[in-house]
């Protein structure tokens, strides 16, 4: 049987601190991937909405919030909370259902309002949360784990900060002309390292902003999308959402501590284990990829991704950097959109914006950024991988094709 | 004269030779930090293990330096200030022994130009901050060797 599905459609709110409820910003979105999909809202039988935690009740309930916002259709609902990984879970979700013949044409959607500066904890005295201990006894911010990241390149595999800096100007560049990016301006290195330093070595220009924004996908079965007449549709080829295994050696954020690695570190490390789930899912490899959408909370998380999905060897990544190879018209485009650098993060709505992103290259259809790609139909990329991570042990890598 | 207490309760000793203090599961010996709450289950970490009983283990006091950085912005709450305006405070991940990597804060009157990845620290104890209890405290990595030192030798 195919484990593959079709993206019917994409659609995004742009990003930005618009201020507006997030389930505008949704709905926009939604209404766009339908738009994009040319199939009736009446048609879609299951929506799943990506979570967001701070902003109260409609957002515990996002897909009921999304669903109830287009106009009850009497569609199943179901809502997938997995921080950063939020909307490819929740892509999963609709994907497992239209493979198991249950749906044929789901709605996903993710949006988020974000408050101003450090992304905080919840409130109250909560002595046995990670998340609220690190703050409490250490001043643990997100930038201080990508910035632990960071120092270990720069110490281990000779990193500069001119590196980093590298990162944010060529993600800048690719942004210019995304219509739905944050941040449409070009960002010299000087920019960069003249930025105040938030967390050694890390400037504020190597870090993402927190972003509102929305996206939305339309998944169908490749059995739907041929009697509708969707010609050459991206196909979903893989979703990777493994969870770590012990012991897991790398500290990851909100974590005061690694689980006890006895023998030493394990083969692969989480972020390894992501991506290799999902070649393994699709039967290919990290030579057939065209295009990388990455997680780049930080510049220097760029770089890491690069090594984490096989791209070039660990240690490696900034020679594939400075040779241009991660530049639009290079060997290997990474962060076409322009990235987290030029979005911001919109926690629920972001790996589904990776996954419009990867759809409009597949496609052709990245006005202004497009990828080419020798291999691809008309000349447009083949294949694109996304990839991510986020706290508790969630992360995602999706492998799209055409 | 103030009373001085940990900040967080059972996670570390105190006195001439301060310890991080692990719980470790008396059926397989894997070791987890921070030790749960005395009251909490506590289900052993090792998928391989179904053992579900611990007994507090000190960790090695000196460790390796695993990465580092600083906070130059005060974090938000519930970071307590202690310094108006705030005073950067420099933070290490450090792989001890044992086989595990732990955070902390660096000991006051150290920064980021005195680490480097694999440098060795120590454990101390040092205030965090003070509330109506008096002065709570924390565990802190400071260098062992101070590289300016190191490079003078």
């Amino acid at each position: 049987m195919s484990k593959q599905v079709a993206v019917a459609g994409v659609g995004m709110h742009p990003w930005g601190k618009w201020g507006r409820p997030f389930v505008e910003y949704g709905v926009h979105a939604a209404r766009a991937a339908l738009a994009d999909s040319g199939i009736a809202w009446s048609d879609v039988d299951f929506v799943v909405g990506g979570e967001t935690v701070r902003n109260g009740y409609a957002g515990y309930v996002a897909g009921s919030t999304f669903a109830s916002a287009l106009g009850w259709n009497g569609a199943r609902i179901a809502t997938s909370y997995a921080a950063c990984a939020t909307g490819a879970q929740a892509l999963d979700t609709a994907r497992a259902r239209i493979l198991a013949g249950m749906s044929e044409v789901a709605l996903v959607v993710g949006a988020d309002t974000t408050p101003k500066g450090f992304l905080a904890p919840n409130a109250g005295e909560r002595w046995t949360d990670p998340d609220w201990l690190r703050f409490r006894l250490l001043g643990m911010t997100n930038p201080a784990y990508f910035a632990l990241y960071a120092r270990r390149r720069m110490d281990l595999y000779g990193a500069t900060s001119e590196d980093f800096a590298q990162v944010k100007v060529k993600n800048a560049r690719h942004g210019l002309e995304n219509p739905y990016a944050r941040y449409r301006k070009e960002v010299a290195v000087a920019d960069v390292l003249g930025s105040a330093i938030v967390s050694d070595p890390l400037h504020l220009l190597d870090i993402c902003a927190t972003s509102d924004g929305a996206a939305a996908v339309v998944l169908t079965s490749l059995d739907y999308a041929r009697r509708h007449g969707l010609a050459d549709p991206v196909r979903v080829e893989a979703i990777s959402t493994v969870t770590p295994t012990f012991p897991n050696a790398v500290i990851d954020m909100p974590l005061l501590a690694t689980d006890h690695a006895a023998d030493g570190a394990p083969e692969r490390t989480f972020k390894e284990s992501l991506a290799l789930a999902a070649y393994e899912e699709a039967g290919i490899g990290p030579d057939d990829v065209d295009v990388a959408e990455v997680y780049d909370l930080s510049t220097a998380l760029e770089l890491d991704w690069i090594e984490d999905l096989g791209l070039c060897k660990r240690g490696e990544a900034e020679v594939l950097l400075r040779a241009g190879d991660t530049t639009i018209g290079g060997r290997i485009p990474v962060n076409p959109s322009g990235g987290l650098a030029c979005f911001g993060e919109a926690v629920p709505a972001q790996a589904l914006a990776q996954v419009c992103e990867l759809t409009w290259q597949l496609r052709g259809q990245a006005t202004g950024r497009q990828v080419d790609g020798a291999r691809g139909r008309d000349g447009h990329p083949r294949v694109g991988i996304t990839a991510n991570q986020g706290l508790f042990g969630h992360g995602s890598s999706v492998l799209l094709a055409r | 004269m103030t009373t001085s207490t940990p900040a967080v309760a059972g996670w570390f000793t105190t006195g001439d030779d301060p310890r991080l203090v692990a719980s470790r599961c008396t059926s397989c010996g894997t070791l987890a930090f921070p030790p749960p709450p005395p009251e909490a289950a506590s289900f052993c970490r090792n998928p391989a293990c179904d053992g579900d009983a611990h007994e507090p283990a000190e960790l090695s006091r000196v460790g390796r330096v695993w990465s580092y950085t600083d906070a130059q912005y005060q974090p938000p709450p519930p970071y307590v200030p202690t310094t108006d305006p705030f005073q950067p405070f420099a933070l290490a991940a450090v792989e001890l022994p044992e086989g595990l990597v732990v955070l902390g804060q660096v000991a006051d009157g150290y920064g980021v130009a005195d680490l480097a990845v694999g440098a060795e620290v120590e454990l101390v104890v040092e205030t965090l901050y003070t509330d109506d209890d008096g002065e709570r405290t924390i565990w802190r990595w400071k260098p062992v060797v101070e590289l300016g030192e190191e490079a003078d030798q």
